[in-house]
């Protein structure tokens, strides 16, 4: 018998320290991402870089169709405005999507042993965050080939912009993976939600058309805009495309600063949310799954 | 006997069985009138108290609530009332190989098994050549799982929960595995643990094992405990019961 064994005191199983027990568990988490990796592209000759063809081929059938067909290329330095947009789209919607489904396709040591179940949809977070580097570093490549000399605002709300999309996605991660323990229809309606989410933030087309069509002081407006997707995509605007050539900068939306404050509080807010759902939910999770 | 490693007070769960699973069914089921769920008492109010350095067998008959009483021990489940208290590291070998994955290699699924099992990584590279040498499975260590016999993962897995050394193990039912010589290696492996002091919860329903392994015996009956003593008077009970 050990010492410490005698020492310890007793403790109610089952009690994790939520997020915080995650952090104590790291090199667990670290284990758990590199698995996820490792199984995603088992027996694939490309591997990894699969997660980097998908978005290239995504990137050309916008540049294509939105920007040479509908003509949306009137943005000045387009290639570099789409990207940094859809950077933040396909981070989100991998890391939500995968959290989501994460407590479920992890059933079997829910089932077994005693873990911090918020270690599954934080991996699912860390994945996606693997993913994104790369694109990251062609984001900043091409933003300093259109022009862009690194500005120590445009860094600073380019890492907040990011910080912003995986609070957001941590929040909703773990509201969703633990309601869809018991309804496993949201697994559905989060791929629905996702698959229109582009379109609801200036990614694709600039934000002046949506002020043009809902009438830049209506209600609707406003909400477009307090949507906190789209103060991150357009602090990833701010960050990379903004300075790249002289007159991006004045076709950025008014009032970004207070925006994006009031977007990380919601955020925070959000990750506590998701983390009292989820522990409340949690202990439901053996016995449904 | 040393203080208490187990402690079980007013423990209860009962389970809500659904027996419709989508709209259409509970509508269907609403409109013929028939109920829609049932509650079932997995476990009665139960209190049990085990020191450290016991070894106690779980006895009882199919859904007597023995694995639902060793879930509640390992915190996989919480209680409806009542709460359990652990003292030290708890491994539950609730089934084995929970935890691994096929398209990992076996070296890999130690690393990541054992760290599920509460290792840091210094404990389990420190640990790693012995768990190799108990399962003994030679050459396919950098082999995926997935092409492993059956007889090779269950070497390997429970090698890995052994040698987590907790100070609280609970066994379920997982000594059924590998051929003659392995059972014997592990049956071994757990009587050591138990001799060195460490508290061992085993649920099994062979018998003679169990009296050989445990010297304190619990039977549960339909979610009561009703018999809690030597382990020969423990089986005894059961058969009689037959």
């Amino acid at each position: 018998m050990s010492v410490t064994a005698a020492e310890a005191p007793l403790l109610e199983q089952g009690r994790g320290g939520g997020l915080r027990g995650v952090a104590g568990r790291r090199f667990l988490l670290g284990l758990l991402v590199r698995k996820e990796l490792r199984v995603r592209y088992r027996a694939s000759v490309l591997g990894l870089g699969w997660s980097y063809v998908k978005p290239a081929v995504q990137f050309a059938v916008y540049f294509v169709g939105m920007g040479l067909l509908l003509r949306q290329n009137v943005i000045g330095d387009y290639a570099v405005y789409l990207f940094g947009g859809l950077v933040v789209m396909t981070a989100f919607s991998e890391a939500v999507g995968n959290a989501t489904r994460s407590v479920v396709a992890n059933a079997d040591l829910v089932r077994k042993i005693y873990l911090p179940r918020e270690l599954f949809p934080v991996a699912s977070l860390c994945v996606a965050g693997v993913h994104l580097g790369p694109q990251l570093l062609v984001l900043v490549v091409g933003a300093v080939a259109a022009g862009w000399s690194p500005d120590l605002v445009g860094v600073v709300c380019l890492a907040l912009g990011l910080a912003l999309t995986a609070l957001l996605a941590l929040g909703l991660g773990l509201v969703l993976a633990s309601v869809n323990v018991l309804f496993r229809d949201v697994e559905n309606v989060v791929d629905l939600v996702l698959m229109v989410l582009v379109w609801t933030s200036p990614v694709l087309y600039p934000w002046q058309r949506v002020a043009e069509l809902l009438g830049s002081d209506s209600v609707w407006f406003r909400l477009y805009q307090a949507n906190p997707l789209t103060v991150a995509v357009e602090l990833v605007h701010r960050g990379t495309w903004a300075h790249a050539s002289v007159g991006n900068g004045s076709s950025l939306p008014p009032g970004l600063g207070p925006r994006a404050v009031a977007a990380l509080l919601l955020s925070v807010a959000l990750v506590a949310l998701g983390q009292w759902v989820f522990r409340r939910l949690s202990g439901r999770f053996a016995q449904e799954l | 006997m040393g203080s208490t490693a187990v402690e079980i007070h007013g423990v209860s769960k009962h389970f809500r069985l659904r027996h419709t699973h989508s709209l259409k069914e509970s509508v269907v089921w609403a409109l013929q009138g028939r109920p829609q769920r049932d509650d079932f008492v997995a476990l009665h109010p139960l209190d049990l108290t085990i020191a450290q350095g016991e070894t106690v067998a779980l006895l009882g008959r199919n859904g007597s609530g023995k694995s639902t009483l060793l879930k509640l021990v390992a915190g996989v489940m919480t209680p409806d009332t009542g709460r359990v208290r652990v003292r030290g590291r708890l491994a539950g070998l609730l089934e084995v190989g929970a935890g691994f994955h096929p398209d990992l290699t076996g070296r890999e699924n130690v690393y990541l098994n054992a760290s599920i099992l509460g290792l840091d990584r210094a404990q389990i590279t420190a640990r790693f050549d012995e768990i190799v040498e108990f399962a003994d499975i030679g050459p396919f260590l950098d082999t995926q799982v997935r092409f492993y016999s059956s007889g090779m993962f269950l070497r390997l897995a429970f090698a890995v929960a052994v040698h987590t050394e907790p100070d609280v193990f609970l066994v379920d039912e997982v000594l059924a595995v590998g051929d003659e010589a392995f059972r014997a290696k592990c049956i071994e492996r757990i009587a050591r643990l138990g001799a060195e002091g460490r508290t061992l919860v085993v649920v099994s329903h062979d018998l003679p094992l169990v009296e050989q392994l445990c010297s304190r015996g619990v039977v549960l009956d339909r979610g009561h405990l009703v018999v809690d003593g030597e382990v020969t008077d423990a089986v005894m009970t059961l058969r009689v019961a037959g």
